[in-house]
């Protein structure tokens, strides 16, 4: 038979001659090789003192980014709720107050914002549907937690830091030049 | 018995298990690092420097470690069992000649604890009581898994030590004693008896893997099948204990081989040294560098090699090794009587 390919190997099942029967001569080449790799470099990245380079488009931990005056972009839309094929996403509307203004960039605003890091697949489709440019996905890696409930993470774990800003222009780079306005 | 003598014992007996304890430890540290490189990866490297402290850090864990005993086991056996094997793995090292003599604060230490006429059968009789401890251990566990491995650990141990035996009596009849001080003696500077018994050798060697159920030969543990065979019920320092018998075992196995075929604290040139100090001490350091040699073997072997099935034990150690050790018997024994017949 024409076989398929020219990988394929015919099996033989053939009378092992008194060399290979000994065995000894197989396991020196065998210790022989292990013995190589004794002196080659080593694979293994030292972790928490060296990282690996992550690609520009990483989607890790997610932020709730702030806008240019420090007021909270999000206006609790549902958009990324709804997108979230793992439905990992929760939230509770609230209306801004006089005297908030600077606090919420829109007339409505998350009063409780949840994603749970659990069910979360890090897809990023929250990120494409937000209409506010509120939610992104960082490079940050998601830290271990010990209970599960830890990891549904409320806006105190989610909202940008005002003292410590988060850069996502990467990831606003690569969006379509008509989502960016 | 004056009691310079009895000081002179005892503090040899310490010397020796505290050494013994020390490269044990130090094999788990040893055998890690060693699996590590072999398989291109770093190894244990966090506590200390190297990770030079880590066998001190899994004592402290294996202490600290909650010691479950089963309800269904037999308890008094299931605390016995690695306490034997600890027993009988540490009492092997007392007819082992370390070196010839050592002068320390003027005193002239003589490095051998007991010198048995019979030496290396004490030394066979106390490896094969260490299989008591796996198997009582398995036994006591009440646990199908367990009385698998001791049943293993037992069958190979039987299977094993007849060729160990034979190739061991073509080393007596070559040397004409059983003593170990004796036999280390006879081979002065490089007159070793791996020239004269390579074939012995290797038999010894194949069962002193065997006898310390290492890889290849691991069928008793055999973590895949078995989940851990005879020690699969045993926790904290119990579970301690059964490894650690284990690298004594094999520390214990580099010192006979050393000192059986590789020429114990021999060393070539050794007659040229003067200084009787100097000689004692460097006697000393060959035959431990043979014995980490040896050491380095055995983890090699295992990081190299997968486990035999256990059809295939049974056929080496029934159908290849005894009738080669045999084989390897009477063409000694032909060569001892011709040459004993002037010829």
């Amino acid at each position: 038979m024409q076989p398929l390919t020219n990988r394929s190997k015919l099996v033989v099942q053939k009378e092992m001659t008194f060399m290979e029967r000994i065995y000894l001569p197989a396991i020196l080449k065998g210790m022989a090789i292990t013995l190589s790799h004794f002196f080659k470099k080593k694979n293994t990245v030292q972790y928490p003192e060296v990282q690996r380079p992550i690609a520009p488009v990483y989607r890790g931990k997610h932020v709730l980014k702030r806008d240019e005056q420090g007021r909270e972009r999000c206006t609790a839309c549902g958009l990324c709720a709804v997108a979230c094929p793992a439905e990992a996403i929760t939230m509770v509307a609230a209306e801004r107050t006089k005297g908030e203004e600077n606090l919420y960039r829109e007339e409505k605003y998350a009063a409780v914002y949840e994603i749970n890091q659990l069910r979360c697949i890090f897809c990023g489709l929250c990120e494409e549907a937000c209409p506010k440019e509120a939610i992104f996905l960082t490079d940050v890696i998601t830290p271990v937690e010990t209970t599960r409930k830890e990891f549904v993470y409320g806006k105190d774990k989610l909202v940008e830091p005002l003292n410590q800003r988060i850069d996502v222009s990467k990831r606003q780079s690569w969006r379509m030049p008509e989502q960016q306005s | 018995m004056d009691s310079a003598l009895l000081i002179e014992k005892i503090v040899l007996v310490l010397v020796i298990l505290g050494i013994t304890l020390l490269i044990a430890t130090y094999s788990t540290y040893a055998e890690r690092k060693i699996a590590a490189f072999l398989q291109d990866r770093q190894g244990p490297n966090r506590a200390g420097i190297f990770g030079i402290l880590q066998p001190i850090a899994d004592a402290g864990k294996m202490f600290f470690k909650e010691d479950l005993i089963p309800a269904a086991s037999e308890k008094w056996l299931f605390i016995m069992g690695p306490g034997i094997a600890m027993f009988t793995a540490c009492m092997t090292g007392a007819a082992i000649p370390w070196g010839t003599e050592l002068h320390v604060f003027g005193y002239t230490l003589h490095m051998q604890i007991a010198d048995i006429d019979i030496g290396i059968l004490y030394i066979i009789g106390f490896v094969s009581m260490g299989v008591y401890g796996i198997m009582i251990g398995g036994w006591a566990s009440n646990n199908k898994y367990s009385l698998y491995g001791a049943i293993r650990a037992s069958s190979q141990m039987i299977s094993y030590e007849l060729a160990m035996g034979l190739s061991i009596i073509a080393v007596v009849m070559m040397t004409g004693t059983l003593s170990l001080k004796e036999i280390a003696a006879q081979q002065h500077g490089i007159n070793w008896n791996i020239w004269y018994q390579p074939l012995g050798f290797i038999i010894f060697f194949t069962c002193a893997l065997a006898e310390c159920n290492r890889a290849p030969f691991d069928l008793p543990e055999c973590d895949s099948e078995l989940i851990g065979g005879y020690h699969t019920e045993y926790s904290s320092m119990k579970l301690g204990f059964y490894l650690f018998a284990e690298y004594i075992n094999m520390f214990i196995s580099s010192a006979v081989i050393a000192t059986l075929y590789f020429g114990g604290y021999n060393f070539p040139g050794m007659d040229f040294i003067e200084s009787s100090t100097l000689l004692g001490w460097l006697q000393f350091a060959t035959l431990f560098a043979k014995i980490f040699f040896f050491i380095f073997v055995f983890m090699w072997i295992r990081w190299t090699l997968p486990r035999f099935r256990y059809d295939q034990l049974m056929h080496l150690g029934w159908k290849s090794l005894i009738p080669l050790a045999i084989v390897n018997m009477l063409i000694t024994a032909a060569v001892v009587l011709l040459k004993s017949n002037s010829f």
